[in-house]
């Protein structure tokens, strides 16, 4: 069964789309980096699925409709929206209680463990907490939480990398088995690449760009051309062109390595690279792959 | 990735782990009230001036006696009353202040603080926060006010008598003026009819804190006196001022016989007019009106998003 299933998904503000019949699958055991511009339709997307919002369209979420049965889905599902939703008044040992309390599949042994890794103390008020130590305290209480799917929308915003660094790897490590979906939107793309099993590009409430990390590698090149063979590399329809330090790196979609490595050095873009690729194009490339 | 953490757990282990048992709504009340701790601590400031107040009257207890030997004796014992009633007004007002901010911003502080994005991301259904957080005027605080009430009560009675016994008079007089069991009864039969006759506005306030997006307070307290006003300057009749007076004050009317006891207080239990409350249709109009409004709070939850 996959986790996240949506057929024609369509969400309007007023007159605004947010959200504009989108198609998408996300298989189970995958974590899915879900990329694009501010005001794409990523937050509206994930809030869709967190049944946050109500929606047109269909959406199945581990087999279940989220705006009709939140209630019931939230026991399988965990989300970090942002790094400033805990509450402010709270303290931790609060924090702790009130989850083990109502979550029934909540570990608490685990979150004590995570937590006495870090240098929160038990007592302290969120309020009191640095912005990297309110998102240790959420991950903790999200990690000790036995879920099928965990959403993270933007969840090391204005952290330092140190933090960042640590929370995706932490993730990894401590929390990710392949019985377990992750959707994560960040803005630091570069930063999440190497954990990422799959991605989906949004822009303009549509997904302009799905394909597994695989795919990515082996569908697109990016090739460092030589300058005398840049009108050549050109005749082979590059999807992007720029210049890096008086160099032409172009970028192609399903073209023939062996014919590329006779133009220059090839090699695999980043997913940032292809990113703005893909929205400066401004063509839609289609949900293939 | 990095070996900088060390795995805590294999993955057979944490769906190994107890499943406890969980209670949403015991926590989610426990939960209101480490938020709200002005929940208790109002009224017992309240307690404190009264006390402080009380403690005055009881260093000058050879004057006060003088001025209560010219009195009769039903107007010595109302005088005797007169603070223990205060007491329970002063904490009820201030347990009614703090019902009604609470209220305010029950449903509105967790929009504007985007706290509520955590809450929605645990297994706590709406229903479960609103009904948590009702319980705070409807459970909890008529149950602090009465606790605190009756601690005042006793430490006065203690002290009073106490005053009495030192300058040589009669200690027992402040319990017969203060049937201290008597009026507890009194008292809790007073809080419960209050909190069943405020229902529509304790509803009325959660509604407007999960409607509002900016300033709950002014859509809490303008709509209904702006309607009694243009009611007033349109038609130059009062129904909806009456409707809002009756619907503060009604309760001591439909739920106490106070017509006829002139000067003789005699039992006070026989104030309580419970039988002619429960028939009163304002209480059950307003227990209805209550019950819609919270779930139109609760109806409204579940879409309303952070501010």
């Amino acid at each position: 069964m996959a986790c996240i299933e949506a057929h024609g998904l369509h969400k309007n503000f007023g007159s605004t789309v947010a959200l504009d019949r989108v198609d998408l699958k996300v298989e189970s055991g995958r974590i899915l980096g879900l990329i694009g511009p501010n005001g794409a339709g990523k937050s509206t997307l994930l809030n869709a699925v967190l049944g946050l919002i109500p929606y047109d369209g269909e959406l199945s979420v581990l087999g279940q409709n989220p705006w009709q049965s939140r209630d019931q889905l939230m026991r399988d599902v965990c989300f970090i929206a942002d790094v400033a939703v805990l509450p402010r008044w709270m303290r931790v040992w609060q924090a702790v209680d009130y989850v083990a309390g109502v979550h029934p599949r909540f570990d608490r042994a685990k979150a004590d463990a995570f937590l006495a890794k870090t240098q929160i103390k038990r007592n302290s008020k969120v309020r009191e907490l640095s912005k990297g130590m309110v998102t240790q305290l959420h991950l903790a209480l999200i990690m000790a939480i036995d879920a099928k799917l965990l959403v993270l929308d933007e969840p090391t915003l204005g952290l330092d990398l140190l933090y960042r660094k640590q929370f995706y790897d932490t993730l990894l490590n401590d929390y990710f088995d392949h019985s377990r979906t992750i959707v994560v939107t960040t803005h630091q793309v570069e930063e999440i690449q190497q954990i990422l099993t799959d991605m989906m590009f949004i822009n303009h409430g549509r997904i302009v760009l799905d394909c597994s990390m695989e795919d990515f590698e082996t569908r697109y090149s990016e090739v460092v051309v030589r300058p005398e063979n840049v009108a050549q590399a050109r005749a082979l329809k590059p999807i992007n062109e720029r210049q890096v330090i008086g160099r032409t790196v172009m970028l192609f979609d399903r073209a023939d390595r062996e014919k590329l490595a006779a133009l220059g050095e090839v090699r695999t873009p980043s997913i940032a690279d292809l990113f703005v690729a893909v929205m400066t194009t401004n063509t839609s490339q289609g949900a293939a792959a | 990735m990095s070996a900088a953490s060390v795995p805590m757990s294999t993955p057979s282990e944490t769906s190994s782990t107890t499943q406890s048992s969980v209670s949403p709504l015991a926590w989610s009340v426990r939960r209101e009230i480490w938020e709200h701790r002005s929940i208790y601590i109002a009224p017992l400031v309240a307690a404190g001036l009264v006390l402080f107040g009380f403690l005055i009257r009881v260093f000058r207890v050879s004057e006060t006696m003088k001025l209560l030997t010219q009195l009769k004796g039903d107007e010595q014992h109302m005088a005797v009353m007169i603070p223990f009633a205060i007491a329970a007004v002063a904490i009820c007002v201030t347990g009614l202040i703090v019902a009604f901010f609470y209220c305010l911003g029950a449903l509105y502080n967790e929009r504007r603080d985007r706290s509520i994005l955590f809450w929605k991301s645990l297994p706590v259904s709406n229903t479960t926060v609103v009904l948590s957080k009702a319980a705070i005027p409807f459970v909890v605080l008529p149950a602090v006010l009465f606790a605190v009430i009756l601690a005042t009560h006793l430490i006065m009675l203690g002290l009073g008598s106490m005053a009495l016994a030192a300058i040589g008079q009669n200690a027992g007089l402040v319990w017969e003026s203060w049937p201290f069991f008597k009026m507890s009864v009194v008292i809790l039969y007073m809080i419960v009819a209050a909190t069943l006759w405020y229902a529509p506005i304790w509803g009325w306030v959660l509604f407007v804190s999960s409607w509002a997006r900016s300033m709950a307070i002014l859509w809490a307290v303008l709509p209904p006196l702006g309607l009694c006003l243009a009611e007033r300057i349109a038609t130059d009749t009062n129904f909806f001022g009456g409707l809002l007076d009756y619907r503060l004050n009604g309760f001591l009317k439909e739920a106490f016989y106070f017509r006829d006891h002139g000067k003789d207080i005699g039992d006070p239990l026989a104030l309580l007019a419970p039988a002619h409350y429960l028939a009163t249709p304002g209480l059950w109009a307003g227990l209805v009106v209550g019950a819609g409004l919270i779930a139109g709070a609760i109806w409204l939850r579940r879409s309303r998003e952070a501010i």
